[in-house]
């Protein structure tokens, strides 16, 4: 995409958690700014698995990051269930944080190494309570044991002694143990091997029915995310580009950035017809003077003048499927349409 | 078991060992190994972690320097063997006979040094250029690895290149002194899909260009699919199943080959679709399981594959070798399979898509 709009938002109040106009952007020094996400906007209704992907740097971790304030963004709204979090002070936001939790990719290193895995998986209720230490220990059993970790060998085990498959599995029961109602998955599978990876996905799609969970999953793997995600947003360089219910988005992308992306995914079937040749390094430019325009223009095949010059905005393709794109793969069934921000408005646009 | 070394064949590898001495005992992390490669041909060797792939392509090229490695068996290169040569007599060798390309781009380089002379060093020892001549080569060396602005590349410090850049310039560095096997050790694994796929395309076109033998050693049968001429799937240091690539995919024998394929999930596939996991993890290579290493997570094994370990066993097509009591296919494993379903074993019940959430949870708290 490279673009911005909210064309693809549903009317305020289905979602639990709608993100408008996200900008994150670090100063580098000498009036430099990385511009690490640029205006992007999507909501997730609640029991959803919204799947991000793209490339390293296109901003899938900042953006998860930035969703519970960790930095606070530039510019742009996120609401969780009503509550508008950019407003929030930081006593607000630390106890808003108990009902957002995050998985991230490496689980040996998110574990301290120094503590016996009954208490990492504690900690949050030292905090939060049950002060009780039997009340804590019968919830922290019951986590572990959810995540298919025996509770009472593990109790005083550290985490060198687990493998990484374990080692990611405490870390959900972790991330479980306060009972949050959305879960930041950043990379959580991308250290594992494709069985411990199979393992790990499966019961993140258990622990999801079981506790009416609701899940960002971030990965670089379009196989894993389609797996797992009810809806895909595919970012570059900071912007979405593509924006659709997951069977529809790998069936048919419209996004040139996103047909590449399933071009190079690798499949286990020796007898498709792969694509050889021989290309120089496609490089990402560089977020802190991303290119004018459609940012993936540089790379694009389909780019040309209007690309340099006009951004473009989410459209629609079906009512399940918006693009950022001035050239997309398939057919845009409208122009460019600004969605207001109130309900009324949109009628059954969206659902 | 292996067929009789041609002309052609560049790489013999018979019954190799290596075992590494742990407080704890021997980890056999390579345990009887016998594969053969012929010039020009690209084998792949897949497994998941553990299962001996890196140190089987680090103990043919002589890389295991550490005093706790114990190599046993043999390793032809063109006849000749090369176990028991010592560093010094191998250093001939790196780099003009074999090569290898390691995972990591980010720490396979010194940070320290410029792109160029680390590109160019061992082309100077080897063939004895002078620093022009040296970087005339280098820079024709970053052209054809497609970076842009060879020359101006080649005084970059590594950091100032991004990863899928850093892993060209290793491959370039690779293929400096011409070598005859090049060892690709997950060249992929730390980079982006699109940056993998223009890595692989670039190891193919300059393996075919220069008529080398490849052993392309990772994790994802997705990119030895189509990549390839022959697989050879390790399990717990062993190869458990070999074949032509085409074969192994149409004819896999192995349950692990099987579960291996399963639980990749598939962009083909709806949206939710259950995996099949494999469960259990890999077995501790101080003490292995009696018997099929494999067993205690193989949906199919019955008593007999804990007490017996299966040798390789040749199938009906050419060069496709597997390793296992109850193939996958067979009348018996069928047998099997209802077998393990009936009694509820963890493994069958997976690879039936019959397991369900942890069954011992309650709900009180989801709303």
């Amino acid at each position: 995409m490279a673009g911005s709009g909210t064309a693809h938002l549903r009317p305020t109040g289905e979602a639990l958690l709608r993100v408008e106009d996200l900008t994150v952007e670090f100063p580098v020094g000498r009036n430099r700014v990385v511009h690490a996400v640029s205006g992007i906007s999507f909501d997730i209704a609640k029991g959803e698995t919204l799947g991000l992907v793209g490339e390293s740097g296109c901003g899938k971790s900042t953006t998860g990051r930035a969703l519970i304030q960790l930095p606070r963004p530039t510019r742009g709204q996120v609401t969780l269930g009503g509550e508008d979090l950019s407003g929030l002070d930081e006593e607000s936001m630390r106890r808003l944080r108990t009902q957002v939790q995050m998985i991230f990719q490496d689980p040996i290193s998110s574990l301290n190494p120094r503590r016996a895995v009954g208490e990492v998986v504690a900690e949050p209720l030292h905090v939060w309570g049950p002060a009780d230490k039997e009340a804590q220990w019968e919830r922290v059993s019951k986590m572990l044991d959810a995540v298919g970790i025996d509770p009472d060998t593990a109790r005083y085990k550290y985490p060198h002694e687990f493998s990484g498959g374990q080692c990611q599995r405490i870390s959900i029961a972790r991330a479980l143990v306060l009972e949050p109602d959305l879960i930041i998955c950043d990379e959580p599978v991308s250290a594992l091997d494709v069985s411990v990876q199979a393992q790990i996905l499966n019961l993140l799609e258990d622990l999801k029915a079981e506790y009416g969970l609701t899940l960002v999953f971030i990965a670089h793997d379009l196989a894993v995310v389609k797996n797992i995600s009810d809806r895909v947003a595919v970012m570059y360089l900071g912007k979405m580009c593509e924006y659709a219910e997951s069977d529809e988005l790998y069936a048919s992308p419209a996004h040139p950035y996103t047909q590449l992306l399933l071009e190079s995914l690798p499949v286990p079937d020796p007898g498709i017809d792969l694509q050889t040749d021989v290309t120089d390094d496609g490089e990402l430019p560089s977020p802190i003077s991303p290119p004018s325009g459609c940012r993936f223009r540089t790379r694009c095949e389909r780019a040309d003048a209007l690309c340099a010059e006009v951004e473009p905005t989410m459209r629609r393709v079906s009512d399940d499927h918006f693009v950022a794109c001035h050239h997309p793969l398939v057919d845009v069934h409208e122009s460019s349409v600004h969605i207001p921000a109130t309900s009324e408005a949109l009628g059954g646009e969206s659902t | 078991m292996t067929a009789a070394p041609t002309d052609h064949t560049a790489l013999v590898v018979e019954d190799l060992r290596t075992h590494f001495t742990v407080p704890a005992g021997a980890v056999k992390a390579v345990d009887g190994v016998s594969i053969a490669l012929d010039r020009g041909k690209t084998l792949g060797v897949v497994g998941e972690s553990g299962s001996g792939k890196t140190v089987l392509a680090r103990t043919i090229m002589g890389l295991n320097v550490a005093g706790n490695a114990m190599t046993t068996g043999s390793v032809k290169y063109e006849g000749k063997e090369l176990v028991g040569r010592s560093p010094k007599e191998m250093k001939a060798l790196w780099g003009t006979e074999m090569a290898m390309v390691f995972q990591d781009p980010m720490t396979s380089l010194n940070p320290v040094v410029k792109v160029g002379r680390q590109l160019t060093e061992h082309v100077r020892t080897h063939l004895g250029v002078s620093k022009a001549e040296a970087r005339s080569i280098g820079t024709d060396l970053l052209r054809s690895v497609k970076i842009p602005e060879a020359s101006e590349r080649f005084d970059v410090y590594p950091h100032e290149m991004s990863g899928g850049m850093r892993q060209r310039v290793c491959i370039a560095m690779a293929l400096a002194c011409s070598p005859e096997v090049l060892f690709a050790d997950e060249p992929t694994t730390a980079l982006d899909v699109t940056v993998q796929h223009q890595i692989l395309n670039l190891l193919a076109a300059q393996q075919r260009d220069r008529n080398m033998a490849m052993i392309l050693v990772t994790h994802d049968l997705g990119v030895v699919a189509g990549r390839t001429d022959e697989i050879a799937v390790m399990y717990a240091g062993k190869v458990v199943e070999k074949a032509p690539t085409a074969t192994l995919f149409s004819e896999m024998r192995h349950p692990y080959t099987e579960a291996l394929l399963n639980s990749i999930p598939q962009t083909t596939k709806p949206k939710h679709t259950r995996l099949a996991a494999i469960t259990g993890r890999p077995p501790d290579l101080i003490n292995p399981p009696a018997g099929c290493s494999f067993a205690p997570r193989c949906p199919y094994a019955r008593a007999r594959c804990h007490d017996e370990e299966p040798v390789l066993q040749i199938a009906g097509t050419s060069g496709h070798q597997f390793a296992c009591h109850t193939p996958v296919g067979s009348p018996a494993a069928t047998e099997a399979f209802e077998a393990n379903l009936a009694e509820g074993l963890p493994a069958a019940l997976v690879a039936a898509g019959q397991d369900s959430a942890p069954a011992n949870q309650q709900t009180d708290w989801a709303d």
